[in-house]
């Protein structure tokens, strides 16, 4: 019993661990770490927490949702991965500049980094 | 006669199967893949329609296996008018972008979005259509939070096919605001999990959701989900997105992103929690949830009358008119007459939901207007648009058709949505609320005007005027003049919007 409430509480702490981290951070690298951070805090919450039946072992629910959710925190940490490099390429840097009107150097050269063939 | 099975999967697997035959590439495949994605949608929303409205609400659970451990899609009155509203938008939009990507793909420009955009549009806009028809149709959360993944992913990454510094900061910051939303919702929903063991929306009803783990719960999926819908404050990330996207991806963002996590939203705050019930006491969170929406049509309408770029005043345009969205809630509750009957204003009910519906097809219709416009001249400022209302009229009336529904201009949808907006406000003594909604229709009425005025000037300097395709000019208008025409056949669609019942689940 105590051992799962001090993984709920580990859990929400990597959660706002996580949480700070994308908001507070401003390397793009940190702020995707912070996502991640995020999902992980959730997922040790989910497993640590499932509800077990005597003689019947754990709720299968809260397991498949960590699956799905280790798939959909695979998908999007590659897609944010790959957008950050672009920024690098485009505006020089892994960081966003702040919404000011001006924006950053801007390339104006053709764009070659496409992935894939051209149609 | 088909039944609702076929129907709602076709919704999710036509748009898939569409997006994976685009990816195979060629003009062709994408030709066909968007045909297919499209025409599954917009037989799908018939089909719904016709058997919505001839049984009733319509469950399907996926595989055979029902609720609690397997997936339930849900139909009701609601679902249906969002998918429609997808089907018609999405279709409109995609046959703009065949053209408006096809025209710069083969100019061999490849520092315009032409070359990318022709290759991966149709793609991510069938994966987020897909996504899109997902969210209005499950019922149970943790395949929300899937279907709203999807979304979130194929619309960051449609903003980024502008190739732009800007494009991609904009669709960068978009990513993160969006996947961090996405994850207080998943937080939301392992701690209901946890607290109620089922992850179905009705039965999650049925157990009266109450209590500090619920109502925590609740707050930290309506703060992921205002992160994601832009609601005020929370809205700077939209006009950098919106406006830097390609505009046929601005005009699916606007129009339809946006309210996927609003309808959302709308499931939990309305159907599983019931907060518009006399007993649940949550009059403060409603009317926060207002005061926020009334901020919202202020400061969006404000911050549009500034902008000198068309595209970030139709994107500011977009954060007031989701303001009104919000002005609903607090209208939703009874005065107190019938309050024991657990029913809500279906005045501000209908008002609210058409005013969603509206807004998306004007505001796809806007964007794809100022598209065409920004085309012609090759350039986004609204001071280099004079003289486009002789050479474009048909894209400058598109403008102005969905910027007067937005407005509440009687015939159209917008007024419908509005009138029923300030009527319930009205008769519940709220005038508070009635200043707020008619004080952000004459604002938006000015920036509309604004636009207006400066496409009828006289340019001072005739300078290049690219040609617009014809088809483009119709998608938008088609758009406008559905927006418009709405509002004369508001009674089917109000009546659509009561299947499923006026009320929580209960």
């Amino acid at each position: 019993m105590s051992s799962e409430i001090a993984y709920v509480i580990a859990g929400a702490a990597v959660f706002v661990a996580g949480l700070v981290g994308t908001m507070g951070r401003t390397h793009l690298f940190w702020k995707i770490l912070g996502v991640n951070f995020m999902g992980s805090g959730i997922f040790l919450i989910l497993i640590a927490a499932a509800p077990r039946l005597p003689g019947e072992g754990a709720d299968p629910v809260p397991q498949a949702m960590v699956l799905t959710g280790i798939v959909v925190a695979a998908a999007s940490s590659a897609l944010a991965l790959g957008m950050a490099l672009r920024v690098v390429v485009r505006s020089g840097g892994p960081f966003l500049s702040e919404d000011a009107p001006g924006p950053p150097a801007e390339r104006t050269e053709p764009e070659v980094d496409s992935p894939g063939p051209r149609t | 006669m088909i039944s609702v099975e076929i129907w709602s999967t076709l919704a999710i697997v036509a748009p898939v199967v569409g997006a994976l035959v685009s990816l195979l590439g060629g003009r062709r495949s994408i030709l066909a893949g968007m045909t297919l994605g499209a025409a599954g949608s917009l037989a799908s929303a018939a089909g719904l329609y016709l058997t919505v409205r001839v049984n009733g609400v319509a469950r399907h659970a996926l595989g055979g296996w029902g609720r609690p451990l397997g997936i339930e899609l849900y139909v009701d009155g609601l679902s249906v008018v969002f998918v429609a509203l997808a089907a018609v938008v999405g279709t409109a939009v995609g046959v703009y972008a065949s053209i408006y990507f096809g025209e710069a793909a083969s100019s061999g420009d490849y520092s315009t979005p032409g070359a990318r955009g022709a290759r991966y549009f149709a793609p991510l806009s069938l994966f987020l259509w897909a996504g899109l028809n997902g969210v209005f149709l499950s019922g149970d959360l943790f395949n929300l939070y899937v279907m709203l993944e999807i979304v979130g992913l194929s619309a960051a990454a449609l903003v980024t096919l502008a190739v732009t510094a800007k494009a991609t900061q904009a669709g960068m910051r978009y990513l993160f605001v969006s996947l961090s939303g996405s994850m207080l919702f998943l937080l939301g929903i392992a701690i209901l999990y946890l607290v109620h063991g089922t992850l179905s929306l009705e039965q999650l009803a049925q157990a009266r959701p109450s209590g500090l783990a619920s109502a925590s719960a609740l707050a930290l999926m309506t703060a992921g989900l205002a992160a994601k819908t832009a609601l005020f404050p929370l809205h700077a990330w939209l006009p950098p997105a919106h406006a830097a996207a390609p505009a046929p991806a601005s005009a699916i963002l606007s129009a339809l992103v946006v309210k996927s996590a609003f309808y959302v939203v709308v499931r939990l705050w309305l159907f599983v929690f019931g907060l518009t019930l006399p007993g649940a006491d949550a009059q403060g969170a409603l009317v926060l949830m207002g005061t926020l929406g009334a901020g919202a049509i202020v400061w969006g309408s404000v911050m549009a009358l500034r902008q000198v770029s068309l595209k970030r005043l139709i994107a500011y345009s977009t954060v007031a008119q989701l303001g009104y969205l919000f002005v609903m809630f607090p209208l939703l509750t009874q005065p107190s007459a019938d309050a024991g009957s657990g029913a809500w204003s279906v005045d501000a009910w209908s008002g609210g939901m058409y005013h969603a519906l509206c807004h998306g097809l004007a505001k796809a219709a806007m964007f794809l207007a100022a598209g065409n416009m920004t085309y012609a001249v090759a350039d986004d400022a609204i001071e280099s648009i004079s003289g486009v209302a002789r050479r474009l009229p048909m894209s400058l009336l598109a403008f102005g058709l969905g910027g007067l529904s937005l407005a509440g201009v009687p015939p159209s949808g917008g007024f419908l949505a509005k009138w029923l907006l300030l009527g319930a406000a009205l008769e519940a003594g709220r005038w508070i609320w009635a200043v707020v909604i008619a004080v952000g229709g004459l604002l938006t009425l000015a920036y509309v005007l604004m636009v207006a005025r400066e496409a009828f000037d006289a340019p001072e300097d005739p300078g290049d005027f690219r040609a617009v395709p014809r088809r483009m000019e119709w998608a938008a208008l088609a758009l406008a003049v559905v927006a418009v025409l709405l509002g004369l056949r508001g009674v089917e669609i109000i009546e659509l919007l009561q299947i499923g019942g006026v009320g929580p689940w209960r």
